[in-house]
């Protein structure tokens, strides 16, 4: 651990460099540029709502709030964990002329992520405000999914750098694992459905599922179930297990990188 | 490790697997796996290599292609780590390896500055300071604000050089960078590096121009099949060198 704060202070500004990078260039050459950040979620909400509130017919007032919770995690998950997994491709020039922690390349990259994640919440802020959602104390209780999903994504982003450094096709079944994943995160639709037909269980196996669950506990707690401090315990355990396997399997397999880049 | 030595390679020996480098996809290797046909065919790049460079020496580094020099150079850069042995150094370390590779091609001359002085580890204090010096000597002032997959691969090299030797290092690791950019660049980085070897450094230089070598280094090492068959003062390895390239010949 004090090894980590040592290289934390030694690399710092090489960290704030490659995070920047990413900053930087994500938006170049687009005219409305960081205003993406906020449109894009807001569009999307939009569209899902308009499409998914005809369907069901009834209107629930918080629909929006509802769908803009759920999109917000599952895009900064899918996001971090798929530029994680090509990070050691996009950067494997410097890996082979410079010798820096290679645990730098993914987890500036989910850093990036994150920071755009967050600066997406104002939409949320937005939204909630124009909706005049009764928003609680219980609000400042989103921190707690909010860090859950940065070590979930930080955990399952260095696995998969790991693995596709050895595999090209990880990237493929990942996109796979992806879909099954967002169409297991209810967006869109009304989870109490599901449960009703006694699929919960399917819901409850996919973790990001579950961070959704609490974000939208503590955001709109109207429309989703009570919250419960299991689903609270099982899913911190979880991301922090991953979390920590993923450093080990990276620090682990790092020193073999250079020789399939 | 003794105070006056700069650079210690002790007993190193590095295996590449190359069976294991064809498969790159998950179904070929589970079905390798499942017959049973992943088989390790091994390549002793460097073997059981012992190396001591003392403070000042400038140590050329000669052998035909495949004698393991580049192996052994990423080997002390750090940038690969050997099957058995250990590597030392003490003293700032700067690798000269591929000039122009790892710039970020969408980031424009000026970002790149500063993103490849991070990845060598300057400050930014010190990358501010050192920056008109830098774009200076890569003669690239009109060019800063452009992104660098538009440069030429001789401009990429003038800047890669420039950024990596403005911090003047305690030793310095070149390989076959002496081969890049036109005539009059060349020079330029020749004279550059003169000055820095004038203030004693140490360099470990490869190169497969035998003049070269013989102008820079003051110490020679002779690689072959990953062994040293020879050490010593610069024209010694250099005659024995040419020896075994006229029996190579020869044959």
């Amino acid at each position: 651990m004090q090894s980590v704060i040592k290289n934390a202070k030694k690399y710092h500004f090489l960290i704030q460099q490659l995070v920047t990078r990413d900053i930087r260039l994500k938006y170049r050459r687009s005219y409305m540029g960081y205003i993406w950040t906020l449109l894009e979620p807001l569009l999307t909400m939009i569209v899902l709502c308009f499409v998914f509130s005809q369907l069901k017919g009834k209107s629930d007032r918080l629909f929006p709030l509802y769908v803009l919770t759920g999109k917000l995690i599952y895009s900064f998950f899918s996001g971090a964990t798929k530029s994680a997994m090509k990070a050691i491709q996009t950067n494997s020039a410097m890996l082979r002329k410079v010798n820096v922690p290679k645990v730098i390349y993914p987890l500036t990259t989910i850093f990036s992520n994150f920071i755009f994640f967050l600066l997406s919440l104002i939409v949320l802020v937005g939204v909630a405000v124009a909706l005049q959602a009764p928003v609680s104390l219980m609000a400042l209780f989103s921190i707690v999914p909010i860090l859950l999903i940065f070590f979930m994504s930080t955990g399952i982003g260095l696995i998969l750098a790991t693995l596709e450094v050895f595999f090209r096709d990880m990237q493929y079944l990942w996109n796979v694992a992806l879909t099954l994943i967002m169409y297991t995160c209810a967006i869109f639709y009304d989870v109490s459905l599901v449960i009703k037909h006694g699929y919960g269980w399917v819901l409850r196996l996919n973790p990001v599922y579950m961070v959704i669950l609490l974000f939208r506990q503590s955001i709109i707690p109207s429309s989703v179930e009570p919250f419960a401090w299991q689903t609270l315990g099982i899913t911190a355990a979880f991301s922090f297990a991953l979390f920590f396997v993923g450093i080990y399997v990276f620090q682990k397999n790092q020193d073999k990188f250079i020789f399939y880049v | 490790m003794e105070k006056d030595v700069a650079v210690k390679v002790e007993n190193v020996s590095m295996t590449f697997n190359l069976s294991a480098e064809k498969i790159d996809n998950f179904k070929e290797f589970v079905i390798k796996r499942l017959q049973g046909k992943v088989q390790y065919e091994t390549f002793h790049a460097l073997k059981g290599i012992n190396l001591s460079i003392k403070k000042g020496e400038r140590v050329g580094i000669l052998g035909l292609n495949g004698a393991g020099k580049s192996t052994l150079l990423k080997i002390i850069a750090g940038v690969m780590s050997p099957t058995e042995g250990t590597v030392e150094h003490q003293g700032d370390l700067v690798p000269l390896l591929e000039l122009g590779a790892g710039f970020d091609k969408q980031y424009t001359g000026s970002e790149n500055i500063y993103l490849y002085g991070a990845m060598l580890g300057y400050s930014k204090a010190l990358i501010d300071e050192k920056y008109d010096e830098i774009v200076r000597f890569a003669r690239l002032k009109r060019f800063m604000d452009i992104p660098i997959k538009n440069y030429s691969s001789g401009m990429r090299a003038r800047l890669g050089f420039a950024i990596a030797t403005i911090m003047e290092p305690d030793i310095l690791i070149l390989d076959e960078v002496l081969a890049v950019g036109d005539a009059r660049f060349r020079r330029k980085c020749i004279r550059k590096l003169k000055r820095m070897f004038d203030k004693g450094i140490t360099v470990l230089f490869v190169s497969h121009s035998i003049e070269q070598v013989r102008k820079v280094c003051n110490r020679a090492v002779l690689l072959e099949n990953g062994e040293i068959v020879a050490d010593g003062d610069t024209d010694t390895v250099i005659d024995i060198y040419q020896q075994k390239l006229e029996i190579d010949e020869e044959e």
